[in-house]
């Protein structure tokens, strides 16, 4: 379970690459692809396992004025824990 | 993703050559027909235009892609467009010095089929003593830092084994379980006496393996495939004919998916003579079975004809001789009797003897 003091990254089996069609960050893994929206890949770029999830949600805070710190610390942990379901998404151990 | 056809995937079978003789292999029949392989350069070229096209993930498989002296390149030149590269491997051919040049040269993922827990069950199927050497390529991929995929083709002879299965993955530290039941084409199809489950021994197996996700959630994936015959509608074959996959032969013929050129009277072209890019938009059988102007009834009405585009055309033309009608897994097929007496053999069947794969079909 991703917490507010995890630190979490890629998982190995995971690379992001933007796509030349939509211009838009993609998580790509074995035999599959998603595609990240963009407020979805601001977070998943910063998961390079240094910060930790209250870290992330301070560097969002910061270009997102209007959301409190709850609501956004909220939604970044459901989808990094979204994600950590999937095995995209782990904590550095 | 819109509805406009865009390949995501190229699945470059780079040789039919095996080791292995899988009495499952999904490879068509007569693979001495396909047995001049594309060189290096023209796979490079081939890579370029895919990812041209929006392919963004490779899959190197066969026949055993280690047979070839040229991975490492062709790995790497996929890595230079950026492309995710999943080895599919038997794990056989697969020393330890080829898997740190594969990690050196950037690729990103490792698969290896095993066939079953057991030294003796896994090596009569695969008609190779390999089963050690396997698990030796499969500890060695995770000590150098590759993610790992475990590949395990289940039947009836192996359904019952699931938990040992799964508990096998976890002792190798498997990133990634694929429990994928048997299709009925290619291989399979000559053996579907002997490995069709029943439906009770399927249901077991998917209840363990469903245990096992929950489990492992966050772990290890846990995949569990099911085989088309105890579906009640068709799977989306390759997510629809011309869709999101192109599939290269190692002869350089471009298809739709891995037994297309099966299919009699549809002419497929080949990358030695034309770009990719105007075979995926321009090609008279990438056009055959896209969209939805060639189905007919039951498919031609159903509300699911944009979920599962009519089923898997090679199992219809396996099956009933024709490509163009709905898949006989199909509940709702007039040919779905011919499903229902497989289904009735597994029940009465106990054992018949394997034919193995060979280069060399009926000899």
């Amino acid at each position: 379970m991703i917490s507010s003091a995890s630190r979490p990254q890629l998982a190995a089996k995971a690379r992001l690459r933007r796509d030349r069609r939509t211009d838009r960050l993609m998580i790509l893994y074995p035999e599959k692809g998603m595609e990240l929206s963009p407020t979805a890949a601001e977070i998943v770029r910063l998961c390079t396992g240094e910060n930790t999830v209250a870290e992330i949600v301070e560097r969002l805070g910061a270009s997102y004025t209007t959301a409190d710190r709850a609501t956004i610390e909220r939604e970044v942990l459901d989808l990094l824990n979204a994600l950590a379901d999937r095995c995209l998404i782990e904590e550095r151990s | 993703m819109t509805d406009e056809p865009r390949p995501y995937t190229l699945i470059a079978e780079l040789t039919y050559r095996c080791p292995l003789r899988c009495v499952y292999c999904s490879n068509p029949l007569e693979l001495d027909r396909h047995r001049r392989e594309l060189d290096t350069e023209t796979w490079l070229r081939v890579l370029a235009e895919a990812e041209e096209l929006g392919v963004v993930q490779v899959s190197l498989t066969g026949g055993e892609p280690c047979v070839r002296g040229d991975l490492e390149d062709i790995v790497a030149g996929a890595r230079r467009l950026d492309l995710y590269t999943n080895l599919a491997t038997s794990g056989v051919p697969l020393p330890r010095a080829r898997l740190e040049r594969l990690r050196e040269a950037g690729l990103d993922n490792v698969q290896i089929s095993i066939q079953d827990v057991a030294a003796d069950a896994s090596d009569e199927i695969a008609g190779l003593v390999s089963f050690e050497r396997k698990l030796e390529a499969a500890r060695t991929a995770k000590q150098i830092g590759f993610p790992l995929t475990l590949n395990f083709v289940l039947h009836r002879g192996n359904l019952r084994r699931v938990a040992e299965i799964i508990a096998l993955a976890e002792s190798l530290d498997a990133d990634r379980l694929e429990l994928a039941n048997s299709q009925y084409v290619g291989w399979a199809l000559l053996n579907r006496a002997v490995l069709l489950p029943t439906r009770e021994q399927l249901d077991e197996a998917r209840r363990v393996a469903a245990a096992a996700r929950e489990r492992l959630k966050g772990r290890m994936e846990v995949l569990f495939v099911t085989p088309d015959y105890y579906a009640e509608f068709p799977k989306a074959c390759m997510d629809g004919w011309g869709r999101r996959f192109i599939l290269i032969s190692p002869d350089g013929l471009v298809l739709p998916c891995h037994a297309a050129h099966t299919i009699p009277g549809i002419s497929f072209e080949n990358v030695r003579d034309r770009a990719l890019g105007d075979v995926w938009r321009s090609s008279s059988s990438f056009a055959r079975f896209r969209g939805e102007d060639w189905m007919a009834e039951p498919c031609r009405s159903c509300e699911r004809r944009t979920v599962d585009f009519g089923g898997c055309r090679c199992q219809a033309f396996l099956l009933t001789g024709s490509a163009a009608v709905t898949d006989p897994v199909c509940s709702l097929s007039p040919h779905h009797g011919i499903i229902e007496s497989a289904r009735a053999e597994a029940r009465a069947v106990t054992a018949a003897p394997l034919v193995y794969r060979t280069m060399k079909a009926g000899t």
